[in-house]
C-alpha cells in the first residue's frame, strides 16, 4: 500500500496543505470547550454578560474558520485522491498494454479486469479515508490530550487508564471477530458456488431428478453461514456498548476526581467542563481509528494486487536497434559495392530473395512457462508466398502456439521464428504485426459499429474496402440486413451477433488490412456448412499473393491445402498433401478415422 | 458481498464529526448524498418484508423495547452529569462568598457527588447492557430472517420452470440470492435498531431539554431546519456527480473489458497505443465527475458541524447569560450543550438511514419479485410412474413456440419405437436444447402431445419422467465434489462397485485411476482439473449408472483429442445399445444409421426421414450433404457430414 504511493508524489504539496487545514481545523473544534471553560470561570462567576457574548462571537469565529478549514480540506482531499486513481489506473491500463501473451495469461483475464477497475477504486476510496480521517483522528486526539493537560495535569492521568482499557477492548473484540468474519467470506463463497451449480447444472439436476439432494446441499450451506453469521455479529456487536460504557465511565471519573481537585483549589470548574468535552474527543477518535482500520487491510490486500501487475515486466520487448525488414515488392536491399561484378552480385540476391520462404521455422522448441513437457519440440518448416499451410493434431497438440510464435506473442526457447529470412526477434513488433492478420478463435470483437470493427484490421480503410472485406467473409448479406448496416452497433463482447456471424466479421477485419501473412486459428469452425465453403472459396483468391496458415479440428478443412502440417504432442509428425499423409503417416489417418467412420476411410 | 466487522467498514464511513456525539451505535455516511434506488411498491414491499419478520415479533419487540431503555439511560445521563457539576460549582462560589466574608470555607458535597457518580455508573451500565443484549438478539433475528428467504429462493428456484433460467443470466439470478439478500441482512442487522435508537434519541433529548430550558430549547431548535436545508441542497448535486460518476465508471469498465478480453487481437493488430489513448481520456472524464462528487459529498460532514457548533457556541453565550441572571444552572448549560451535540448524529443518521432502508426495500421488491414468478405446472394428483419404461416415444401434432409470435414447430409427428436411434442434423443450436426441453417436459408444449410407452407425458411424475430420460451433452456438467460423488450422481443409492462398473463401461476407469486421488480425487471449480473429453466420459458414466430407457446425446467435436474422443465414441456406441436414442449428429456413420433424421435449421425442424429418402428428395439435407464435394475437392475419403451446435 505504502509503495503504492509513490503515486501521491505529484500531489505532495496538496497533500501538505490538506493536513495543515485538517491540523487548523482540529485545533478551532479543540479551541471551543477552552473558550467554553473562560466563558464559566470569567464570564459566569463574575456575572460579565459582555464578556460572555464576546467570547461568544470568539467562539463563532472560530467555528466558522474551522468549517472553511475543513471544506477546503475535503476539496483538496478529493482532488487528491481521484487524481491518485486516475494516475494510478492510468499506469496500469499502460502497463497490461505492453504484456506479451505469457504474462497476460499468467494473471488472468478477469483478475486483470479487477485490478484496474475495482481494485484501484477501492485504494482510491480508502486514501480519501485516510486523508481525511486517519490525519484527522490523530490530530484530534493528540490536541485533545495536550488541551487537557494544559488544563489540568493530575486530571490527565485518568486518560493513562482509561485508553489503555479501550485499546485493549478494542483489540480483544478484533480479534475475536475478524477471523470470525473472513470464515463468514469462506462460507458465503461455498453457498454462491452451491447456487451457481445449481443454475448452470439445472437440467442436469432436473434430468436426474436431483432436486432434493441439491436443495440439501443449499440448506447445508445456508445454515453453517448463518450460525456464523450470527456468532461473528454478536461478538461484534460488544464493541459499541464496551467502548460507549468505557468513555461514559471516563467521564464519570473525571467528574469525581475533578471534584477533588476543585476542593483542593487546584482546578477551576470551567477546566472540569472542557475536560468532560476532550473526553469524548480523545476517546472517540481513538474509536474511529480504530474502525477506519478495519478497512485499510482490504485496500492493502488490493494494493498488492496491482504492484503485482506493475511489477511484472513483459518479457517481449523490441529490440534495441529493430532491423527493417525488406518490405517484399518494393524496398529491396541496397546492393552495396562488391569486388564481385554487380550482375552476379544482383543475381545471387534476387534467387536468394526468391528462395527465401516468408514464413520459416528452424528448429524451434517451445515451452509454456512451468510446464514440464514443450508445447513444441524441434518445430522446421517453410511456408511460402501464395501457400496454404494447414496445421492439424489434436487439442494441447500445439497448433494454436505455432500461429502465437509467429506473432511473437510468445519467445522461443531454441531455433528461430523467421520472416522474409529475418528473425522475429529482430524486429519491432508494431512493424512484425502490421504484416500480419489474425483471425483467432475466439472471435472477439470490440464496442462500436461494424465498420469500426472492421476497420480495426486497418485504420486508413475505406468504406469501399471494408464493404468490399465484408463480402469476401460472406458478411455483407447479414450486414445488409441488419438495422443500420455497417453503422450497426456492435455490443459488449459482440453478444448481440450469432458465433458465425462474429467470425465472418473476424474474417473481414483480417481481410481489409492487406497483409502479407494470413493466420487462421481455428477460424471456421462456428461456420454452417455451406458458408464455411463460401469463405473459403473467396478468400483462396484474395490470399493468392499472400502466405497463408490455417489451423483447424476437421480434416475437411485442411484436406485442399498445399501442406499439411500434423502435429502430435508438439512434434511434427508428419508433412505433406492430403494424399502423401494418407499413404505415410499414421497420426494423420487416426485423426482422419476418428471423424469418419472406419468403413469410410477404407 | 461481506459483512465486515462493523458498520465502518461495509458502508463505508463517514467522517467523524469534530466533536464527538453521544448517541449509541456506529454510523455511516458514506451513502448520503448518493441517489438512492427507489422500489416501485415501497409500502406494500415494507409489509411483506415485516412479515418475514414476524416469527420473530417477540425477538422484536425485546429488541424494540431495550433499544428504547438503552438509550433513554443514556440520554439521562447529562442531565444528571449536570446537577453534579452545578453542585460542584455552587460549593466553589459558596466558598469565594465565604471567604470574602471571612466565614469558614466548606468541604464540596461529596455525599451528594458520591450519590450522583454511583447513580450514573448504574445508568451506564444498565444502558451499555441493554444495548448489547439488544444487539445479541438483532442478530440472531437478522441472520434467521434471511436464512429463511435464501432458503425460500432456493426452494422457488426449484420450482421455477425451465422458461425462466433461459431467459435471465445466471449473474442476475444470483446476485439477488447473494447481494440483494445481503443488503437485507446487513440493514437489518445494523441500520433498523440505529434508526430506533435515533428517533428515540432525538425525542429523548428535546424532552430532557425542555425539562432543563424551554427557552433555550426552542432556540437549539432553530438549527433544526438549517440541517435539513443542507442536506436536501448539497444531495441534489452530489446525486448528479454520483451520477456522472458511476456512468463513466460503466464506460471505463466496458473499455477494460474491451480490451482486456480481446488483449490477443489488440496486439496482434498493434493498436496497444490506440487503446491507451482511449483509455486516458475517459479516465480523465471520470476524474472530473469522481472528485466533484467526492468533495460536495465530503462537504456535507463540515457544515452538519458548523451547523452544531453554531447551536453550541448560541447555547453557550445565552445559557450563560440565563445563568448570570439566575434563570439556570452552569450543570444545565453543560448538559444542553450535550444535548445540542447528541443532536447532530442522530439527525444525521437518520437522513442516511432512509437512503439505506430505501435500497434495502428496492433490493426486498427484486427478491419478492422472484418468489412471485409462476412456477411449473405441479403433477397432477394421479400422476404415475413409469415402472421399468421401454423408450417408446411419441410425438403427436406437437406446437410449440419460444415467443408466441415466432412459429417454431409446427405439427410435430415422430413415431420412436424401443431402441431407435432419431439423428438431430443442422447448422444451428436451437434444435438440439428445443427437443431436449420437449422431451423432458422443460418446457410445456402449446399443443398435441408427447407419450413415453403411450401415456402422455402430463400425466408422468416430473421426477419419473426424467429419470427415464439420460443426457450427455457437450457443455458437461459437473459438480465440485470428488469424481465418486460425481457418476454416483446418475443412481442416489449405488454402490462403489456400481459405480465402478458404469465407469468401466464409460471408458474412464482408466484415466480416474491415472489421477492422485482416484475416484476421490475432488473437481475443482471449474473442474479444470481434468480435460474436455475425461469431462464427457464422466458424464456417460454417469448416464450408464442412472440406466435410463431413453437417451439424449451429443456427439462431441471440437476440443476433445483424437484419443479420448475414440473412447468416448466407442462408450457412446455402448451406452446406446438397446436404448432409444436422440443424438445431436455430427458423424456421418451415425447419421446414416439412424432410423429417423431429424434435419433442423433455425431451431425448426425442417425435413424428416433416414439418409437414403432424405437423399432422395434432393431438399436441405441432400444439399447439405453434397456441398461438401465443391467445397473439398474430391470426395475420397467421404468427409464428415458437420452439424453444428
Amino acid at each position: 500500500m505504502i509503495r503504492l504511493y509513490r503515486f501521491l508524489r505529484p500531489f505532495t504539496p496538496f497533500i501538505i496543505a490538506s493536513v495543515l487545514l485538517i491540523f487548523l481545523q482540529a485545533l478551532s473544534s479543540l479551541y471551543l470547550p477552552t473558550l467554553m471553560a473562560d466563558i464559566v470561570d470569567k464570564g459566569i462567576a463574575r456575572h460579565d454578560a459582555n464578556y460572555i457574548i464576546q467570547i461568544g462571537e470568539l467562539m463563532l469565529a472560530v467555528a466558522i474558520g474551522g468549517m472553511l478549514c475543513s471544506v477546503a480540506s475535503t476539496f483538496l482531499s478529493s482532488r487528491v485522491a481521484s487524481g491518485f486513481g486516475r494516475d494510478v489506473r492510468a499506469r496500469l491500463f499502460a502497463r497490461v498494454e505492453t504484456f506479451s501473451l505469457h504474462e497476460f495469461d499468467r494473471f488472468g483475464t478477469a483478475t486483470l479486469i479487477t485490478r484496474t477497475t475495482n481494485d484501484v477504486t477501492q485504494v482510491q476510496m480508502v486514501t480519501l479515508v485516510i486523508m481525511r480521517m486517519m490525519v484527522m483522528a490523530p490530530i484530534s486526539s493528540i490536541g485533545g490530550l495536550i488541551m487537557a493537560y494544559r488544563q489540568d495535569r493530575p486530571l490527565t492521568l485518568v486518560f493513562a487508564v482509561a485508553l489503555p482499557v479501550l485499546a485493549a477492548a478494542i483489540i480483544l473484540i478484533a480479534r475475536a471477530s475478524i477471523p470470525l468474519f473472513g470464515l463468514m467470506q469462506t462460507k458465503l463463497d461455498r453457498l454462491n458456488l452451491v447456487m451457481r451449480e445449481g443454475l448452470t447444472g439445472i437440467r442436469v439436476i432436473r434430468a436426474f431428478n436431483r432436486i432434493a439432494y441439491q436443495t440439501h446441499r443449499f440448506d447445508d450451506a445456508n445454515a453453517d453461514l448463518t450460525d456464523n453469521a450470527i456468532r461473528a455479529n454478536r461478538i461484534a456487536a460488544l464493541l459499541m456498548p464496551i467502548t460507549m460504557l468505557v468513555m461514559n465511565v471516563t467521564t464519570v471519573a473525571i467528574l469525581w476526581f475533578g471534584a477533588i481537585r476543585i476542593n483542593n483549589g487546584g482546578m477551576e470548574v470551567g477546566s472540569l467542563i472542557a475536560f468532560m468535552q476532550y473526553v469524548w474527543q480523545i476517546m472517540f477518535s481513538f474509536v474511529m481509528v480504530a474502525m477506519l482500520f478495519v478497512m485499510v487491510p482490504r485496500a492493502a490486500a488490493a494494493a498488492v494486487r496491482i504492484n503485482a501487475v506493475l511489477d511484472t515486466e513483459p518479457e517481449i520487448t523490441d529490440p534495441a536497434q529493430p532491423t527493417e525488414p525488406p518490405t517484399r515488392l518494393d524496398s529491396r536491399p541496397a546492393v552495396s559495392l562488391d569486388d564481385r561484378a554487380p550482375a552476379a552480385l544482383a543475381a545471387e540476391l534476387m534467387s536468394a530473395l526468391e528462395a527465401s520462404p516468408t514464413v520459416e521455422f528452424r528448429d524451434v522448441t517451445f515451452s509454456y512457462p512451468g510446464a514440464e513437457e514443450p508445447a513444441l519440440n524441434g518445430i522446421s518448416f517453410r511456408a511460402s508466398l501464395g501457400e496454404v499451410t494447414a496445421i492439424i493434431g489434436g487439442t494441447g497438440s500445439g497448433k494454436s502456439t505455432l500461429l502465437k510464435l509467429i506473432e511473437r506473442f510468445y519467445d522461443v526457447d531454441s531455433g528461430s521464428v523467421l520472416i522474409d529470412g529475418v528473425d522475429v526477434r529482430a524486429l519491432s513488433q508494431q512493424s512484425l504485426r502490421s504484416r500480419i492478420s489474425l483471425v483467432p478463435q475466439q472471435s472477439v470483437l470490440f464496442s462500436g459499429s461494424i465498420a469500426d470493427n472492421i476497420r480495426y484490421g486497418r485504420q486508413e480503410a475505406s468504406e469501399a474496402d471494408i464493404m468490399r472485406a465484408a463480402e469476401i467473409a460472406q458478411a455483407a448479406e447479414f450486414i445488409a440486413g441488419a438495422a443500420d448496416g455497417l453503422n450497426t452497433v456492435v455490443a459488449q463482447g459482440g453478444s448481440n451477433f450469432s458465433g458465425g456471424q462474429k467470425q465472418r466479421l473476424s474474417i473481414a477485419r483480417a481481410i481489409v488490412r492487406r497483409p502479407e501473412i494470413y493466420l487462421f486459428d481455428d477460424s471456421f469452425s462456428a461456420l454452417d456448412f455451406k458458408t464455411d465453403a463460401r469463405v473459403r472459396a473467396a478468400l483462396r483468391q484474395e490470399t493468392a499473393d499472400a502466405t497463408v496458415l490455417i489451423v483447424a479440428q476437421r480434416v475437411a478443412t485442411v484436406m485442399d491445402a498445399d501442406r499439411i502440417i500434423v502435429l502430435d504432442d508438439g512434434r511434427i509428425a508428419g508433412i505433406g498433401t492430403h494424399h502423401e499423409l494418407m499413404q505415410s503417416c499414421e497420426v494423420y489417418r487416426e485423426i482422419v478415422a476418428s471423424q469418419l467412420s472406419i468403413e469410410e476411410v477404407a | 458481498m461481506s459483512t465486515p466487522p462493523n458498520a465502518a467498514g461495509n458502508r463505508p464511513a463517514g467522517p467523524p464529526s469534530g466533536r464527538p456525539p453521544f448517541a449509541p451505535g456506529g454510523g455511516a455516511f458514506g451513502a448520503m448524498g448518493r441517489p438512492a434506488e427507489k422500489a416501485k411498491n415501497f409500502k406494500g414491499t415494507l409489509l411483506r418484508l415485516l412479515r418475514y419478520l414476524s416469527p420473530q415479533s417477540m425477538a422484536l419487540v425485546v429488541v424494540l423495547l431495550f433499544s428504547i431503555l438503552s438509550t433513554l439511560f443514556t440520554i439521562v445521563g447529562p442531565k444528571i452529569l449536570g446537577r453534579a457539576t452545578t453542585i460542584i460549582f455552587q460549593g466553589v462560589m459558596a466558598n469565594i462568598m465565604a471567604i470574602r466574608a471571612g466565614r469558614p470555607t466548606h468541604s464540596l458535597d461529596f455525599t451528594s457527588l458520591g450519590h450522583i457518580a454511583l447513580l450514573l455508573l448504574a445508568l451506564y451500565v444498565t444502558s451499555a447492557v441493554f444495548n448489547y443484549l439488544q444487539q445479541y438478539i438483532m442478530a440472531g433475528v437478522a441472520q434467521r430472517t434471511v436464512y429463511a428467504l435464501r432458503r425460500d429462493v432456493d426452494a422457488k428456484l426449484a420450482r421455477l420452470p425451465l422458461r425462466f433460467f433461459d431467459a435471465r443470466t445466471h449473474g442476475e439470478i444470483l446476485s439477488r440470492v447473494t447481494n440483494d439478500v445481503d443488503n437485507i441482512a446487513t440493514t437489518l442487522q445494523q441500520s433498523l435498531t440505529q434508526l430506533i435508537s435515533s428517533i428515540v434519541t432525538i425525542v429523548g433529548v428535546i424532552i430532557m431539554m425542555l425539562t432543563i430550558s424551554p427557552l433555550l430549547t426552542v432556540i437549539v431548535l432553530v438549527t433544526l431546519p438549517l440541517y435539513g436545508v443542507v442536506t436536501t441542497v448539497i444531495a441534489k448535486r452530489s446525486q448528479q456527480y454520483f451520477a456522472a460518476q458511476q456512468r463513466e465508471l460503466g464506460v471505463l469498465n466496458g473499455h477494460v473489458e474491451d480490451m482486456f478480453t480481446g488483449h490477443t487481437i489488440v496486439k496482434a493488430f498493434g493498436h496497444e497505443d490506440r487503446s491507451i489513448s482511449h483509455f486516458n481520456a475517459i479516465n480523465d472524464r471520470l476524474y472530473a465527475a469522481a472528485w466533484k462528487a467526492q468533495f460536495v459529498s465530503g462537504v456535507i460532514m463540515p457544515l452538519m458541524n458548523f451547523i452544531s457548533n453554531l447551536g453550541y457556541v448560541i447555547v453557550a453565550v445565552v445559557g450563560s447569560i440565563f445563568v448570570t441572571q439566575g434563570r439556570i444552572t452552569v450543570g444545565d448549560v453543560q448538559a444542553f450543550i450535550q444535548y445540542a451535540q447528541q443532536f447532530t448524529w442522530p439527525i444525521m443518521q437518520t437522513a442516511n438511514i432512509a437512503n439505506v432502508i430505501q435500497s434495502t426495500i428496492a433490493s426486498a421488491e427484486r427478491v419478492f419479485e422472484l418468489l412471485d414468478e409462476p412456477e411449473e405446472i405441479p403433477d397432477r394428483a394421479d400422476a404415475v410412474v413409469l415402472a421399468n419404461p421401454h423408450g417408446d416415444v411419441r410425438l403427436e401434432d406437437v406446437d410449440f413456440r419460444y415467443r408466441s409470435d415466432i412459429p417454431l414447430i409446427e405439427d410435430l409427428n415422430i413415431d420412436v419405437r424401443q431402441g431407435q436411434t432419431i439423428a438431430i442434423v443442422g447448422p444451428t443450436g436451437a434444435g438440439k436444447t428445443t427437443l431436449v426441453n420437449l422431451l423432458m417436459r422443460f418446457y410445456e408444449i402449446d399443443h398435441g402431445r408427447i407419450t413415453v410407452d403411450g401415456v402422455d407425458i402430463r400425466d408422468i411424475k416430473r421426477g419419473a419422467l426424467r429419470s427415464s430420460f439420460g443426457m450427455v451433452l457437450q457443455d458437461t456438467w459437473l459438480f465440485h465434489g470428488t469424481i465418486r460423488d460425481n457418476i454416483a450422481y446418475g443412481r442416489e443409492d449405488a454402490s462403489a462397485e456400481e459405480i465402478i462398473r458404469a465407469a468401466q463401461a464409460a471408458h474412464a476407469d482408466h484415466f480416474i485411476r491415472t489421477l492422485p486421488d482416484g475416484y476421490d480425487t475432488v473437481l475443482n471449480e471449474e473442474a479444470s482439473n481434468i480435460s474436455q473429453g475425461q469431462k464427457q466420459l464422466l458424464t456417460i458414466a454417469r448416464a450408464v449408472l442412472a440406466d435410463p430407457a431413453i437417451l439424449i446425446l451429443d456427439e462431441a467435436t471440437s476440443n476433445v483429442d483424437s484419443r479420448t474422443e475414440v473412447l468416448i465414441q466407442q462408450a457412446m456406441a455402448k451406452l446406446m445399445q438397446g436404448r432409444t436414442s436422440f443424438v445431436i449428429a455430427h458423424r456421418l456413420s451415425t447419421i446414416r444409421d439412424a432410423e429417423t433424421i431429424l434435419v433442423m435449421n433455425h431451431g425448426q425442424i425442417i425435413e424428416q426421414g433416414n439418409h437414403r429418402q432424405l437423399l432422395a428428395q434432393g431438399g436441405f439435407y441432400a444439399d447439405l450433404y453434397n456441398s461438401q464435394f465443391t467445397a473439398s475437392g474430391p470426395p475420397e475419403p467421404e468427409p464428415p457430414l458437420a452439424a453444428v451446435s
